[in-house]
């Protein structure tokens, strides 16, 4: 699995050109681009088309070319749209920071630990999402040790002046939003990162001691240059599903930390309002879609799967 | 010893084109039957590709493959009766070794492949590691196995792409000295690609020098030694020091006399290209002598000197600022020092003669080699 | 002092590991609750009666069962459909490469919400009802990527001398491919099998999206518990999960090592 995220960042040639057959390759892709084409393609289609449309529920819906609802979904949910791409990015910096020191560790210092870390990264990943999420309202419910932590430390002043909380409850809050997305997407920043830092020769660190760079020098011009690959494939398989989830923000969050994820949902099945709750699906894609493909340009990586 | 009298391998005519650029020009080789040829050249020369489209794993361009009287150019891979030694042995990492092996001879449902598999790495002294896997043997068995898993199938060519590539020098010539004898017993044809021209010349009956998609020369070790046809050749196999010389007449005896920057020398006239007169005088550096030994003479001050136990080697400036290689036995005669000025001196017809409108340096860089 | 210097990097990873691990202990912790109210968010008292009862609570063995049937028809078709893409990608050189890789990349790319409504709008516009159906064709849809890419960085990695070597000793290239490709690119293909069926039993938001009342899924039974409070049998599930996962990482840990020692 580790081999899996890290290769989503990695640039690769293609395969040798190999003789005769070929149809082969062909035959190969058809069932499954036809599937693709069907069901991710075509609904991308009729996602486009439903904004469109003008109409309800019950008496159906026509095709008018109303653009306008872009202009005006837009203006009404921009909040929410922004909120999650902060959320997405803020889980995805402090995803970064608590990730690379165990990916480090694992697979430059752990030795024969190396598969039991392994192991333990790996395994809590395969649980459900949402009991977890469901603990970490047991972890920072009032009176639990970590909210007792946080207040005899005096920290819940701080994160009630950064605005991350109110009172002294942690739950309920943008703290506890940020805090479940962190934790998780987290597997998925570890995993492409320790594949990328696995790789990495001792000996070069070895060699950038021995030409004199400090620790802090041989981490900042050879073992993160040689990571990027892992630091890109990480990044963006945890801010993708971050910036659409709405678990975290549903379960841990308030009213005030609503992500939009939760607006197209209830848009869609419980307002039933088809053509704004398409037209914002689609907002998002595209954004998601140029930011990442903006950010993919910056980091030169070319072949993405 | 052959079993099969199959017939020799011949190549017509055969080329191979890549989108950019041409890996082998349309060339005609034939190489008998039970010998061990040599493929020789420097990496891209197309020896490997010349390799792969006998091997069947790659498609000519133009041209024919036979053995004996049979087209097999259309023939695929594994219907081919030419196995193959793969640069790094390509073992199948999944399986024993003894499946390894018998591979093959169970592909074509012989229903002793086991028996003779085992039989085969006992030939190669591996029976003891049937049951392990590739990679927890050392190079130098891994070698080992890869030939015994092509040769067990008795092929009626045996194809070794570098086969000793990646061994250390030591095991290097334990394994040429090893092949050579297996290649004995089994009486195979063997084709062995190599860029290096010392393995080649121990181990092969003959050896065909390609360059640059092109045969340059086939013949013996000796022969490409003693008469390249070619300054790539010369400069290739060996060290070899090209005097520049104009011929100017004849001399009798069968010798011609010749110009060298103003010296009169003498050359063997049988050694002269026809209608050439603008040459490389070749001489190697074991055929010139400090002192005035032989009818050729030179003088010329020593600059460097490097003493490699059985032998010395001198470089020496001629008077117009060519600089020779100069080889010498350490057999008790007295040796030069760096600075010293000295004779030297070369029997006539000990030399090559080569067309002078050639790159004086072809086949240079690629040895290493460097002089003058 | 020094020591602790020394062993920086140790307390950051640990402590990073403990925070991945916390909830579930957490939840094998609490499965063993007798919750006071409908939630189970407080301990109050020791109590394995989840354990000995899991489907006590009505509908959750439904729920489970119906993301068992789910999570394996979609994995298996995933890991059919990207398996082949993957050996197309990894193996051949073809016209359109890009277009493909493209095609591959973006359902990654794809928010959930934004992949679960898009289908929702297809299959309202052709007609098709909510049910598990939709539910298992959107599953394979996000999953056939991650198969592509789990079995695509194993095969292009395998060395193509060992198929050229396996031609060259006579075997067919269907013998080629079902004796050597095929197991070489095994763990890849069992490493994408088993990320499919994880991703499909987690989802949530895509299957809201496309589930009916007659379709509820474990994710949703979860979800939809959490609203009105939240039995010890979905903890008691959890630590399973847990378990189940955890002991079949370990084996194939085991596996692969073993492998590796003897190979």
């Amino acid at each position: 699995m580790a081999n899996m995220a890290v290769a989503v960042g990695g640039t690769e040639a293609p395969p040798p050109r190999r003789a005769g057959r070929n149809w082969v390759p062909y035959a190969l892709l058809v069932p499954g681009l036809l599937f693709l084409a069907f069901f991710y393609a075509a609904p991308m289609v009729t996602l486009g088309s439903q904004s469109l449309q003008e109409g309800n529920v019950y008496d159906g819906y026509i095709l008018t070319g109303n653009v306008g609802i872009y202009p005006e979904t837009l203006s009404e949910y921009w909040p929410h749209l922004f909120r999650s791409l902060g959320y997405a990015a803020s889980a995805t910096f402090f995803g970064l920071i608590l990730a690379y020191p165990l990916a480090y560790y694992m697979a430059q210092k752990a030795g024969r630990w190396k598969n039991i870390m392994l192991i333990l990264v790996i395994a809590p990943f395969f649980t459900s999402f949402l009991i977890r999420t469901l603990a970490w309202r047991i972890i920072l419910s009032d009176g639990g040790v970590v909210s007792d932590v946080v207040q005899a430390s005096g920290f819940d002043h701080v994160l009630n002046f950064m605005g991350l909380t109110q009172g002294d409850t942690l739950l309920n809050s943008k703290f506890a939003v940020i805090a479940g997305l962190t934790y998780n997407f987290l597997p998925f920043m570890i995993l492409p990162l320790f594949a990328a830092l696995d790789r990495l020769d001792p000996r070069l660190m070895e060699a950038a001691r021995d030409l004199y760079a400090s620790g802090w020098q041989t981490f900042r011009r050879v073992i993160w240059p040689l990571s990027l690959p892992g630091v890109v494939a990480g990044t963006l398989l945890t801010f993708i599903p971050a910036a659409g989830d709405y678990i975290n923000s549903r379960l841990l969050g308030n009213t005030q930390t609503v992500m939009i994820g939760q607006v197209i949902d209830s848009l869609f099945l419980r307002v039933l309002d088809f053509p704004k709750a398409a037209a914002l699906s689609f907002i998002l894609l595209v954004m998601i879609v140029a930011l990442v493909g903006f950010y993919v340009r910056k980091a030169g990586t070319e072949e993405l799967v | 010893m052959a079993e099969n009298p199959s017939g020799d391998l011949r190549l017509v005519q055969l080329s191979k084109e890549f989108d950019t650029f041409t890996a082998v020009h349309p060339l005609d080789l034939t190489i008998p039957q039970g010998e061990f040829f040599a493929l020789l050249g420097p990496s891209g020369c197309g020896k490997t590709t010349t390799l792969r489209m006998v091997a069947g794993l790659e498609e000519p361009t133009s041209g024919a493959i036979y053995i004996g009287d049979t087209d097999i150019s259309e023939i695929k891979a594994f219907k081919r009766n030419v196995n193959t030694v793969f640069q790094n042995y390509a073992l199948f990492p999944h399986m024993r070794i003894l499946d390894n092996v018998a591979f093959g001879l169970k592909r074509r449902g012989d229903k002793n492949a086991m028996a003779k598999a085992q039989e085969a790495l006992e030939l190669v002294e591996l029976g003891h590691t049937a049951k392990k896997k590739p990679n927890q043997l050392s190079g130098g068995m891994q070698q080992r196995v890869a030939l015994a898993r092509a040769i067990v199938n008795r092929p009626d060519v045996l194809l070794l792409d570098e086969p000793l590539g990646a061994l250390d020098l030591k095991l290097r010539r334990q394994m040429q000295i090893e092949l050579k004898r297996i290649q004995a017993d089994v009486g195979i044809t063997f084709i062995h690609v190599t860029h290096d021209q010392e393995e080649a010349m121990t181990m092969a009956d003959s050896v065909a020098v390609m360059n640059a998609g092109r045969l340059e020369q086939v013949g013996s070790p000796a022969e490409l030694y003693d008469r390249p046809a070619s300054t790539f050749v010369a400069n290739f196999l060996g060290q070899s020091n090209l005097l520049t010389s104009r011929i100017t007449g004849d001399a009798g005896e069968g010798l011609s006399s010749a110009d060298c920057h103003g010296y009169p020398i003498l050359v063997a006239t049988e050694n002269i290209p026809d209608g050439v007169s603008d040459v490389f005088v070749g001489v190697r550096p074991e055929k010139f002598r400090l002192g005035r030994h032989g009818r050729n003479q030179l003088k010329g001050t020593v600059t460097d000197d490097s003493f490699t136990g059985v032998a010395t080697q001198y470089l020496v400036r001629l008077p117009w600022g060519f600089e020779v290689t100069v080889i010498q036995p350490n057999d008790g005669s007295p040796r030069a020092k760096v600075g010293e000025n000295v004779d030297i001196s070369w029997e006539p017809g000990s030399e090559f003669i080569l067309d002078a409108s050639q790159d004086e340096d072809a086949g240079m860089l690629d040895t290493g080699l460097r002089h003058g | 002092m020094k020591w602790i210097k020394k062993h920086l990097l140790l307390f950051a990873a640990l402590a990073v590991l403990g925070y991945l691990l916390l909830p579930n202990v957490v939840v094998a912790v609490f499965s063993f609750n007798s919750p006071r109210g409908r939630y189970n968010y407080e301990w109050n008292e020791f109590s394995a009666a989840a354990w000995l009862d899991p489907c006590g609570n009505p509908g959750i063995c439904e729920a489970l069962g119906l993301s068992l049937r789910i999570g394996l028809t979609a994995s298996v078709v995933a890991t059919i459909l990207g398996t082949l893409v993957a050996f197309a990608l990894g193996r051949h050189r073809f016209r359109g490469r890009s277009a493909t890789n493209l095609l591959i990349f973006m359902p990654m790319a794809t928010p959930e919400v934004v992949m679960g409504s898009s289908l929702l709008t297809l299959f309202v516009m052709a007609g098709m009802p909510s049910g598990s159906l939709n539910i298992t064709i959107a599953h394979i849809v996000f999953c056939v990527s991650f198969v592509v890419v789990a079995v695509k960085a194993r095969v292009s990695s395998l060395d193509p001398r060992l198929e050229e070597a396996a031609a060259d000793l006579g075997a067919n290239p269907l013998q080629t491919f079902l004796r050597v490709t095929l197991p070489l690119a095994a763990p890849g293909i069992a490493a994408g099998a088993l990320l499919a069926f994880s991703l499909s039993f987690d989802d949530y938001i895509i299957t809201n999206f496309n589930a009916s009342p007659s379709s509820i899924t474990f994710p949703m039974y979860v979800w939809g518990a959490a609203q009105r409070g939240t039995p010890v049998e979905i903890f008691v599930v959890g630590t399973v999960m847990f378990l189940v996962a955890l002991s079949i990482v370990v084996i194939g840990q085991i596996l692969s090592s073993r492998r590796e020692r003897k190979a």
